[in-house]
């Protein structure tokens, strides 16, 4: 168990390393996603880092608490602003899944298709 | 604490606020309270546990007049998770292999429409409702995971801790409208549910089509990824053309 967390830090810490040192526009955790998934791809999932992952991801919401809690920090400019706000949130949420949910469905089903003709 | 408390329990007080330990089990204790409330609600999108665990937060850090700072001395133990927690996204991805395979020119297609979408429906939206330009920059990379979000705004010129609150209420609306929306709407695939959740609600809605479906939530972790790769790309450059 303890050898596959420290597999993850490791994972992360390459990718905060990496984007420090090349000034790339992306979170070191995502870098280190993409770092552990090659590894996957080459070496296959050990169960072990299965069931490391599963308690991580497990209670992901848990983990965007304390971030949104930050609300109380920005409460005067939200009082003011809250109407524009809560409609371009509104709005935007609603019109982004619909595009990627119906394209997709759209798309994949033709890929799909195309896979099946051949 | 007003002057009437006795002195051993205001003692006790002062003691347990300096400590970490406080506001660590203040942030899991509401969340189980929200986690309690969303299953007693059928798992209802409106009852959303990270929107219910934060309120109850904010409620008794104003009761006992905590400032964020002294808060988030505790909380930043859960917080720091957030990042290994991205990283094991690798893991539902990985067990997915075979379906990314099959449809890599689709996902980036969605993705990228979705990208493209969430930035100019907000910033339009909040701009002809009379938005100021510090809400305008800070909505614009809303959809992406936070760390990233915070990252774009910033090198926009904005307030990357006004970002770091829309990008959570972003996703928690998408948590509670995504699901029925994309029912109304047939798209019954798990893969594009996931895909849209993960583009339209980062990490939240990650979460939340995790609890559903894994296909549906390593397609989201996927979509927040590449999302978060699309908006930062493009974004500084779209900024560039329309303020000049």
């Amino acid at each position: 168990m303890v050898f596959f967390l420290t597999l993850i830090l490791v994972c992360q810490l390459a990718g905060e390393s990496l984007v420090a040192a090349t000034g790339l526009p992306l979170p070191g955790p995502v870098v280190g996603m993409a770092i552990l998934f090659a590894g996957l791809c080459l070496r296959g999932l050990p169960a072990d880092l299965g069931r490391v992952a599963d308690g991580l991801l497990g209670n992901l919401s848990l983990l965007f608490v304390p971030a949104g809690v930050g609300v109380m920090v920005h409460a005067g400019l939200l009082g003011r602003e809250w109407l524009p706000l809560l409609a371009a949130l509104v709005v935007s949420t609603i019109a982004t899944v619909a595009v990627t949910g119906v394209l997709m469905a759209r798309l994949g089903q033709r890929a799909k298709d195309a896979g099946d003709g051949r | 604490m007003d002057a009437e408390t006795p002195d051993i329990l205001r003692d006790v007080w002062v003691y347990l606020a300096r400590d970490p330990l406080l506001h660590l089990t203040l942030t899991l204790a509401a969340f189980q309270v929200g986690s309690w409330i969303y299953r007693r609600m059928g798992l209802n999108p409106l009852a959303n546990p990270v929107l219910i665990a934060v309120l109850l937060v904010v409620a008794a850090l104003a009761v006992t007049d905590t400032g964020y700072e002294r808060y988030f001395e505790g909380a930043q133990f859960v917080h720091f998770l957030l990042g290994p927690a991205t990283v094991a996204l690798a893991i539902p991805l990985y067990r997915q292999l075979a379906r990314l395979r099959g449809s890599g020119p689709a996902i980036l297609a969605s993705i990228l429409a979705g990208s493209v979408c969430a930035s100019a429906t907000a910033v339009g939206t909040a701009w002809l409702m009379g938005a100021g330009r510090d809400t305008l920059v800070a909505l614009a990379p809303k959809s992406v995971t936070a760390p990233v979000a915070m990252g774009i705004t910033e090198a926009l010129g904005g307030l990357p801790s006004l970002t770091a609150v829309l990008v959570i209420l972003t996703g928690i609306l998408g948590a509670m409208l995504g699901p029925p929306l994309l029912t109304a709407l047939g798209v019954r695939d798990w893969a594009a549910r996931g895909l849209a959740m993960g583009t339209a609600s980062h990490g939240i809605g990650t979460a939340r089509a995790l609890q559903v479906n894994e296909v549906a939530g390593a397609f989201a972790g996927l979509a927040m990824g590449l999302n978060a790769l699309a908006t930062a790309a493009l974004l500084p450059l779209l900024a560039k053309l329309v303020l000049g």
